[in-house]
This record gives structure tokens, C-alpha cells and sequence, in this order.
């Protein structure tokens, strides 16, 4: 029972992170159908930041919790940015947004290679995030609880603005009708700018969770990226909740394959599971019906 | 009343097709432009580049000639089907794979030992028996031909049928790659596991060190790839070809008017599988390695880069496109390693946000102003 | 417009003659077949174009600048520089001025092959310095075994290999792997815990900790592989520090290294209670993985930046001033700046460039490098090494806490440890 409980835990942790990374994917592909590949750039932006943040004001756990909010202004710039740049001329070329965001995002790793150097960085975490805490017979790592609980945040407060604001009731017009929420009234360029601000904001915060669990460098991108898509995939497009769900889902999967087999294999499972998954439900688990044909 | 008027002018089905009529991107290509085409691109690769370039050159060339099949296979997925297959790596890796292993055996046989060197390093030393059947080397040109197909069409069928397309289609082959990268590096002793498989003396029996065998490997490379120019011409002016695009722009319709569109994408995503296939076939003796490295992600995207620049829904643009990218790739991590990155991701950028139709567009787009000049004179 | 008569000849027609075309340029152009004997002027590749008339000659550098490996090979390209560049201001070699081409691996073994053809069959260079996955080496043996070139490699790696073409100045097992056991046995150790990232040298290494523990009395509470480049470590820490080892081997490549540390230190693990002996991790690493984690921890290399001796002192602050004060020094870095002065010391003692006059002359050629002074064994062409076991202090620089009395003779087939038969 120790050890079910043990990797529950870490399915739960794994998830955790998943989540943190496709959040924001959720809400740009599902809002706008954009792929961006250069999502998981804005997630590197977000680490560095935070260790630049960390250089200039030294105290870790200072820096880690100003660092917050200064990587969702990078990352949400960044992604205005490239939206008002890039997307803004593609948007009914989905396909070919994803290759042009691969070229942007090839283009970040080389700019971070540059300015930064290859090799990676260190970003130190605070002392109040040592050590671990045991609950039900398993380790917690203090830091992976950090994680949770500032997911948990960042969720609560994604749903609150898109539930109780009324920029969030315009957010979610534009997902649901495009067409009808622009008959309303509704600037949906400015809503798109938004959205994409708030999306890769997101990929910001990732970042600086991130540099507690890994090292902070220009692939760390490209180590995340593909497992943030296949969240968002299984999830349904647009439907956070089925991020959620398909984040902790592959979390907790990833974690009990691995603890019978090891982990190169429960990688290689995880993946033909997904493929088979979308044999069951090509559209994700929670899918928004609509009549159009497309 | 009145009677029904007609929705479209009438249509006369025996028309000449030529290319100005329609937008690039459907255009269907001519014999004339066929012949005109394969005709410099034999003398450029057969006549021209051997007698221009060190034996060396010509090596990276039949590298890029690689490529280019796989272009060409992608260029008709893509191009005319519509299909963004971001796991062509997967097939390319089958192909190069099986021929590796082909290659292996036959070099541990004519050494007289019982297994490939690395099978002795870090395996058992003695062959697996899913090994064994490439010892034959009809087999292996069978299988390098059949296996993609057979895991393109269980793959195609699996997924197009479930209306699966667009945006999941490309994440789940880049997932699909990421699997067949990890299963690869993984069983280190019967795959060569990173390392791949590397280190061969003879293909077929021709010693690869001669350089007279290169040049060989190099024509026969060039042949292949005209050969499969060839057939991507033939089946974009057969009947499927034009399904095919029907199937990218319209598919709803194309199912209304009572076709199958999974079994025509089923059918291109077969096509571009098999080209991949070969091409990793060929890069095997040409390169003298494959590795998880060769398969990736990266190069599967890579191979895109070239076939968008070229123009992806064109006949020789995709080739064409994937020889100067590479060509370009090389020389300019040569003299600048860093600005290559840059170059690369510009490139891609650049070409879809401003020109999708890659260079071969620009041709068309020249001739149709030519003949609105034409006729507005 | 054809008739279609016409259309459907041409149709037939085509495919044949493209293929009789083919047909018969091919005939023209086959070369030698296997198994029939190697027409002596036929292998014109192995003729070498190295121009030694001028007063230059040409070598060549490969590293990857680019990807994924480009993290710890561009301190390699660096120290290569200096070395040329130090060597030059000395005279050069045979009186020849060192002109270097710098080549881009990009972390992609089939780069490193083309590459390396092209140094040696367009650049005509007279030997190749660098590498550094063992996939990049045995992407690049062909390469240099069909041209009779010499490529020194300076990675510390997994051994069960020799060849006429390629010089090691890395350590091999018997000079990194056998002697850090040699130590945890000697530090008390009767259990171990073996992590390592799932490819080829972590796979080898615990074949060769495997047979050394059976021979030593020593348990082997667990073996781990971690997909290359994965960052989650849950599973695989839980299952580390359930087992209650004396210590963890860990060879673990790059950034798992970060996500496992992280993992092992926040389950309460530190250096006094499991320490971890690592192979991957020098001077270089350190700030990426983390001071906080690795203090106090273990490694195994033949060189650090705090080796005593005035070799050293000098690299050290010649490396310094000339890439900056935050530059360090580390193993392979080293090697590969050795290995450049040790082909000078065999160039000059066999009076020439052409490699097989190299190759008989360089049986116990030395070179004192910042190491200590090393010497070629010709056998194997690899160099003795002296090994030795390091702490990482507090300003991620590493103490050596333990060295053998005389370098060791490398054995990369571990041919003089009768536990290791069956290995190789």
C-alpha cells in the first residue's frame, strides 16, 4: 500500500508539472487554434528570468516569489509579441502557424544560447523549500508541494477570471462563436492579443516552477514542449478542465507504469497508450459540439 | 416556377489542362514541364556534379539526395494531401534500420565472426531471431519497402479513420517519433541503442571505403530520386491525385460525393511513408551511421523546412528545396556555426508567414502576372 | 496535346529506360567488391593530401557548438585553441606554424562523420582533435580508419575499444570507473545503488560495477536507467532511498543529473548519509546542476582544476586570462589540450606528419600536462592516467581527497582484471 500511495504522489507531482506547462497551451490552442511551438521558449524565458532575478537580487526566496510575476510579463510580452509579429497573418493556416512558431522557436534557443551561453544556468532554490514533508507513508518533497499549491493558485485564478469577469465571459463568447461574439461587439483581435498575453504569461510561471525541479538552459523548451502538446491533445482542445484532467491522468500513469517496468519503457507505454486513447476519442476527453463541419 | 438556373457556368470536361488556369497548389504539371525538369535535374545530378565535385562533395550530395526523397514523399502528403506528417523520422529510421541490419550481418558474416561487433560489446553475442530474416538481402529490400508501408497504413488507417487531422495528426506523429526514439535508445544491445549502428564494410558486396562504390551509391541515389519525382508525377495527374486534393481543400464534400477521404490520405500517407523509407535505406551506405539522432524530431521537422521553401505542393520543389537547404545548412554552419540556427528558424518563419506556396509559387505567380499583362494589353 | 497513345507509350517507357540509364552507368562505375582482393591502386582514399611543403599545417578541431552537447564541448574547443595558440608562440610543430579549422558537430553523430570526412579529405588536415558522445566516435571510426587519419579523442568513456586511427587521452574505465570503486570499497561502502541514464557508457559501466561487486563482496541494491534527457526523478529517488545503500554510482548524463540531485536532496539525502559518486559531472557542470546539491559530493576524474603543480598553475591562469576569470578547467578540457601537445611530442619524434610514421613512433612518447606527465602506450593508444577521487567544496571547484601513487596503465579491455572476463 506504501508504495501505491508513494506513486500516487509522484503521479501527482508529475501531473502537476504537466499541467503547469500546458496550461497555457490549453488556452492559446484553444482559443485562438494556434499551435505555438515556441510555447515551450516562453517557458525558458520564464527560467531565466528567474535566475536573473535571482542575480540581481540574491536572496532566493525572495527572488523566486518576485520572479512570479516578472516571468508572466516576459512571457506574456514575448507572446504578444510574436501573436502581433508572426500569428496575426495566419490564423486560418493552423498547420502552418506550428511550423512557423518551430522557426521561432529555433530562432529563441540560439538567442538564448547566445546571450546566456550553453551551458546552464543555476538557479538556486530557497531554503524553506528544503527537505520533504511525510504524508500517508510517502516523501513529499517540499518543493513539488510549492508547485502545487502555486498551480492551484494560478488555476483558481484562470477560472475566476474566466468564469466571474467579464473579460473572461469575452474570452469565452470568442472561443464558443467567433463569429457571433464579433457580431456582438466584442474586438476579437483584442481578445486574441489578451488571450496569448495570458497564455504565454502562463508558460513564464511554468518557467520559474520548473527551475526548482530541473536545470535552467536553452533546451529545456524542447524537453517539455512535446509532452505539453499531447496534454492538451488528450484534454480537448480548448477545455482547461481537460488539461487538468489529462495532466494528472499521465502523471499518475507515468508514475505506476514506471514503478513495474523502468522508466525508458513506461515513457514508450505512455506514449502508445495516448495513441490509442485518441483511437477512443480522437477529439480529447471533453469535446464542444458544435454543427459546423469542420 | 422558373426553372433552376445554374449555379456555375457550364464545365467542359475535355478542356486542356494547362497550369495557368488554376492557383498554385493545385495545379496539375504537365508532361512538357515533366520532361524539361527531369531532363536538367539528370544532367545538374548526373552529369554536372560528378564531373564538378571531389569525391567528398559528391558524398554530401547523395546525402542531400536522401533528403530529398523524403522531400518528395512529403511534398506529396502535404503538399496535395494536406497531411502536416511531422514523423516521417519514424519511416526514414525503418528503412535506414533495416538496412543497417542487413549490413551488420553481412559484415559480421564475411568476418567470420557470429554476430555484429556491438552485439558482442554490449548483447549476448548471439543474434536475435527478429535479426535474422535481414541476413537475406532481398528480404531487406523487400522489408525497407514494406514495413513503413505496412506500419503507414495501420497507423493512416487508425487515425484518419477517427477523423483525426490537422493539428493532432502533426503532435501525435512528433509523439509517435519521440516513442520509436525512446524504444530505440533503450534496447541498447539489439539496436546499438544511441550509439545506432555504425561501422559498415560492404553493401550488397561492394566495398563502401572504395571510392568508385560511392560514386556508384552516389548514381544510384540521383536515380531513385528522379524515379520517385517520377511517380509523384504520375500519381498527382491520376485520378487519385486530384482526389487527393479535393480531399485537403474540401473533405467534407469529397465525402458527400461518396469517396472515402481516410482512404486517400491512408493511401498518400503510404506513398510519403515508403519514399521516406528508401531514402533511410540510402542514407545508410552514404552517411555510414544511423542513430535515434538521425530520427528525431529535429530532422523530421527539418526535412519540412526544405520541402516549404521549395514549395510544397509543387513537383520539383520539394527536392530541389530540401538539396539547397541542406546544401545551405552545411555551408553556413561551416563559416558561421552559430548564425545557422538563426538562419534556419528565419528561414522556416519567412517562408510560411510570407510565401507558403515556397519558391515555386513565385514562378507561378510571375507567369499569371505575365498573363494578366497579356491580356490586359 | 499527345494522343493518348502516345501518353501511355511514354508511360510504359519511361520507368525501363530510366532504369536501363541507370544500368548502365553503373556498370561503368563499380568499384571493388568484398571479399576480392583490395586492388592496392584502387583505395586511393587512403592516399593522404596533407601539404607539408609550407610553412603551416593544417589540423582540425570538431566539437559540437550547437545542440544539446554544445553545454560541455565548447570548453573543449577552447582549450584546443590555446593549446595551438601556445604551441605556435613556442615554435609550432616541426617548425610548422598549427593552422586549426574549427568544425560544428552539432550533437548529431552523422555531422560528426561528414565533418570529419571533410577535415580530412577537403581541409587535408594532418590529424583531428575531439568528439565527445561515444556515438560521435563511432560515427567518426570509419571516417578515420579509411583515410589512415588520426582523430584525439578526449572524453573519458566506457573502453572495449582500440584503435590504429584514434588516440585516447580520456580515461577509460580502469583509470576512472575501477579505481572510484577501489575507494568506496576502501571508505567502508558493502552496498550500492547504480543510476545512470539509459545509453551505451552508463549500461557498460554497471557491467564492469556488476562483475567488481561479485568479485568484492559488495550488494547491488538496485539498477536504474533514465530515459536520456529525462527531468523526473520521483520514482527512481524513492526507489534510491528505499534501499538504504552506502552510496549511489551515478552516471547519469547532463541535465538528469540536475532533476535527480534535486530529487535525492529533498528526500533528505545528503553526502554523509549516501554519498554519491558520479562520473559525468567536472568543473563545468557543477553551476548547472547546483552548488547546493552537489557540496560535499563525490567524482571520479584523472584531473581538477585544483591539481597542485606548476603545469597546472600555468593552464590554469592561461585559460583564465584568456576566457575570462570565471573560467574553470576540467578533465576532459584537459585531455584535449594534452592531447594536442602529445601529438606535437610524437609529430616531432617520428619526424613526420604522415600517420603511420606517427603511429610507430608514438610508443612512450610523454608530455607533462597539467595532469601530471602521462605516457602513450602504443598497444592500445591510450594514455596512462593518474586517477584520482575528488569532493566538490564549496566554490564548485573540486578537492582531491584521494589519487593513486603512479598513473595507471590503461586496460580498456580490463584484460589484467581476471573478474572482469566475460565483459569484453
Amino acid at each position: 500500500m506504501d508504495g501505491v500511495i508513494s506513486q500516487l504522489v509522484a503521479g501527482v507531482s508529475i501531473g502537476s508539472v504537466l499541467l503547469f506547462v500546458a496550461l497555457g497551451l490549453a488556452l492559446t490552442f484553444g482559443q485562438m487554434g494556434v499551435i505555438n511551438m515556441a510555447h515551450g521558449e516562453f517557458i525558458m524565458a520564464g527560467a531565466y528570468t528567474a535566475w536573473i532575478m535571482q542575480n540581481i537580487l540574491g536572496d532566493a526566496g525572495l527572488s523566486l516569489i518576485v520572479s512570479i510575476p516578472v516571468a508572466f510579463l516576459v512571457g506574456g510580452l514575448l507572446g504578444v509579441i510574436l501573436e502581433e509579429v508572426l500569428l496575426r497573418r495566419m490564423y486560418h493556416r493552423p498547420l502552418d502557424t506550428l511550423l512557423a512558431t518551430f522557426g521561432v522557436s529555433l530562432i529563441l534557443q540560439q538567442a538564448a544560447r547566445s546571450i546566456f551561453g550553453a551551458p546552464n544556468k543555476e538557479v538556486r532554490s530557497p531554503e524553506w523549500l528544503a527537505g520533504s514533508i511525510e504524508l500517508l507513508g510517502a516523501n513529499i518533497p517540499v518543493k513539488r508541494i510549492f508547485i502545487l499549491v502555486l498551480l492551484v493558485i494560478v488555476v483558481a485564478a484562470l477560472a475566476s477570471l474566466l468564469t466571474y469577469t467579464s473579460l473572461g465571459r469575452r474570452i469565452r463568447a470568442v472561443v464558443l462563436n467567433r463569429d457571433l461574439a464579433e457580431a456582438t461587439g466584442i474586438s476579437t483581435r483584442a481578445i486574441d492579443r489578451l488571450t496569448f498575453f495570458i497564455g504565454s504569461g502562463l508558460a513564464g510561471i511554468a518557467g520559474v516552477a520548473l527551475t526548482l525541479v530541473g536545470s535552467t538552459g536553452p533546451t529545456l523548451g524542447t524537453n517539455y514542449i512535446v509532452d505539453a502538446f499531447l496534454v492538451v491533445v488528450i484534454g480537448g482542445i480548448g477545455q482547461i478542465r481537460g488539461a487538468i484532467l489529462a495532466a494528472f491522468a499521465l502523471g499518475i500513469a507515468q508514475a505506476f507504469i514506471e514503478m513495474g517496468t523502468t522508466a525508458t519503457w513506461a515513457r514508450f507505454i505512455v506514449l502508445i497508450l495516448i495513441v490509442l486513447f485518441l483511437q477512443w476519442k480522437p477529439q480529447g476527453m471533453f469535446v464542444v459540439r458544435t454543427r459546423s463541419l469542420a | 416556377m422558373t426553372a433552376p438556373t445554374r449555379l456555375s457556368p457550364p464545365v467542359d470536361l475535355d478542356r486542356p489542362r494547362t497550369r495557368t488556369m488554376i492557383s498554385p497548389g493545385i495545379g496539375i504539371p504537365t508532361w512538357r514541364s515533366l520532361i524539361i525538369g527531369l531532363t536538367l535535374m539528370a544532367i545538374a545530378l548526373l552529369v554536372v556534379a560528378p564531373a564538378l565535385m571531389s569525391s567528398f562533395e559528391l558524398n554530401r550530395l547523395a546525402k542531400y539526395v536522401c533528403f530529398a526523397i523524403v522531400a518528395v514523399g512529403i511534398g506529396f502528403a502535404w503538399g496535395r494531401g494536406g497531411m502536416l506528417t511531422l514523423g516521417q523520422g519514424v519511416f526514414f529510421g525503418i528503412g535506414g534500420y533495416a538496412m543497417a541490419m542487413h549490413m551488420q550481418l553481412a559484415d559480421a558474416e564475411f568476418a567470420g565472426a557470429a554476430a555484429p561487433e556491438f552485439m558482442m560489446l554490449y548483447g549476448s553475442g548471439e543474434v536475435p531471431i527478429w535479426w535474422e530474416p535481414f541476413r537475406s538481402p532481398v528480404f531487406t529490400i523487400v522489408a525497407v519497402i514494406v514495413l513503413p508501408a505496412l506500419l503507414a497504413l495501420a497507423l493512416g488507417y487508425a487515425i484518419f479513420s477517427r477523423k483525426v487531422k490537422g493539428a493532432y495528426f502533426a503532435i501525435l506523429s512528433q509523439a509517435l517519433v519521440a516513442a520509436f526514439g525512446v524504444l530505440l535508445i533503450g534496447n541498447q544491445a539489439t539496436t546499438g541503442g544511441f550509439n545506432g549502428l555504425s561501422n559498415f564494410q560492404s553493401w550488397f558486396g561492394y566495398v563502401l571505403a572504395d571510392p568508385a562504390n560511392k560514386r556508384m551509391i552516389y548514381f544510384i541515389a540521383a536515380a531513385v530520386l528522379l524515379a520517385m519525382i517520377f511517380v509523384a508525377f504520375l500519381l498527382m495527374r491520376s485520378r487519385f491525385g486530384e482526389l487527393l486534393v479535393a480531399t485537403r481543400d474540401a473533405e467534407e464534400r469529397v465525402r458527400f460525393l461518396g469517396y472515402n477521404p481516410a482512404t486517400v490520405k491512408v493511401s498518400a500517407f503510404v506513398v510519403a511513408a515508403v519514399m521516406a523509407g528508401i531514402a533511410g535505406a540510402l542514407f545508410v551506405p552514404i552517411v555510414g551511421i544511423i542513430s535515434p539522432a538521425d530520427i528525431g524530431v529535429t530532422p523530421s521537422i527539418v526535412f519540412l523546412i526544405g520541402v516549404a521553401a521549395g514549395g510544397r505542393a509543387s513537383l520539383f520543389g520539394p527536392a530541389i528545396g530540401a538539396i539547397a537547404v541542406a546544401w545551405a545548412e552545411t555551408s553556413l554552419s561551416e563559416s558561421f556555426p552559430d548564425v545557422w540556427s538563426y538562419f534556419q528558424g528565419l528561414l522556416l518563419v519567412l517562408v510560411i508567414a510570407l510565401l507558403p506556396g515556397g519558391v515555386a509559387s513565385l514562378a507561378g505567380k510571375i507567369r499569371t502576372r505575365k498573363t494578366a499583362e497579356g491580356a490586359a494589353r | 496535346m499527345p494522343a493518348i497513345r502516345n501518353r501511355r507509350l511514354r508511360t510504359l517507357l519511361a520507368p525501363p529506360a530510366l532504369l536501363a540509364a541507370t544500368a548502365l552507368v553503373l556498370t561503368g562505375c563499380a568499384g571493388a567488391r568484398a571479399g576480392e582482393p583490395a586492388d592496392p591502386e584502387a583505395t586511393t582514399a587512403a592516399e593522404s593530401c596533407v601539404d607539408t611543403s609550407g610553412d603551416t599545417i593544417k589540423v582540425g578541431f570538431i566539437n559540437s557548438l550547437s545542440g544539446t552537447m554544445a553545454i560541455s564541448e565548447t570548453t573543449v574547443s577552447r582549450s584546443l585553441t590555446m593549446a595551438a595558440e601556445e604551441i605556435n608562440a613556442a615554435g609550432g610543430v616541426l617548425d610548422k606554424q598549427i593552422e586549426f579549422v574549427q568544425e560544428d558537430g552539432a550533437s548529431d553523430p552523422a555531422t560528426f562523420a561528414e565533418k570529419a570526412e571533410k577535415l580530412i579529405q577537403q581541409d587535408c588536415v594532418a590529424a583531428v582533435f575531439g568528439g565527445w558522445t561515444s556515438a560521435s566516435r563511432k560515427a567518426m571510426l570509419p571516417v578515420f580508419e579509411a583515410n589512415n587519419s588520426l582523430l584525439f579523442y578526449p572524453v573519458q568513456y566506457e573502453g572495449l575499444e582500440a584503435s590504429e586511427n584514434i588516440y585516447y587521452s580520456g580515461a577509460t574505465t580502469n583509470q576512472q570507473i575501477v579505481p572510484a570503486l577501489d575507494y568506496l570499497v576502501e571508505q567502508g561502502a558493502e552496498s550500492l545503488f547504480l543510476v545512470g541514464s539509459d545509453y551505451v557508457f552508463p549500461r557498460t559501466a554497471n557491467k564492469i560495477i556488476t562483475a567488481y561487486a561479485e568479485e568484492h563482496g559488495i550488494e547491488i541494491l538496485g539498477e536504474e536507467y533514465a530515459p536520456l534527457g529525462s527531468t523526473d526523478f520521483t520514482t527512481i529517488a524513492n526507489k534510491v532511498a528505499d534501499s538504504d545503500a552506502d552510496a549511489v554510482f551515478n552516471t547519469l548524463n547532463g541535465d538528469s543529473n540536475v532533476a535527480f540531485f534535486a530529487q535525492y536532496d529533498s528526500l533528505g539525502l545528503d553526502a554523509e548519509t549516501m554519498p554519491v559518486m558520479s562520473v559525468s559531472i567536472a568543473e563545468e557542470e557543477v553551476p548547472g546542476v547546483g552548488l547546493q546539491y552537489l557540496e560535499g559530493q563525490l567524482v571520479a576524474w584523472d584531473y581538477y582544476q585544483t591539481v597542485e603543480s606548476p603545469e597546472n598553475e600555468k593552464f590554469v591562469s592561461s585559460f583564465k586570462a584568456a576566457y575570462g576569470d570565471d573560467a574553470v578547467t576540467s578533465d576532459p578540457m584537459e585531455a584535449a589540450y594534452t592531447s594536442l601537445y602529445l601529438w606535437k611530442n610524437m609529430v616531432e619524434a617520428a619526424e613526420s606528419f604522415a600517420t603511420d610514421d606517427v603511429n610507430d613512433a608514438a610508443d612512450g612518447v610523454t608530455f607533462d600536462a597539467p595532469e601530471g606527465t602521462v605516457t602513450v602506450i602504443g598497444e592500445n593508444n591510450h594514455i596512462t592516467k593518474t586517477p584520482r577521487i575528488g569532493v566538490i567544496n564549496s566554490e564548485g571547484l573540486i578537492d582531491t581527497v584521494w589519487e593513486t601513487e603512479e598513473p595507471v596503465v590503461p586496460d580498456p579491455f580490463l584484460e589484467t582484471y581476471d573478474w572482469a572476463e566475460g565483459i569484453a
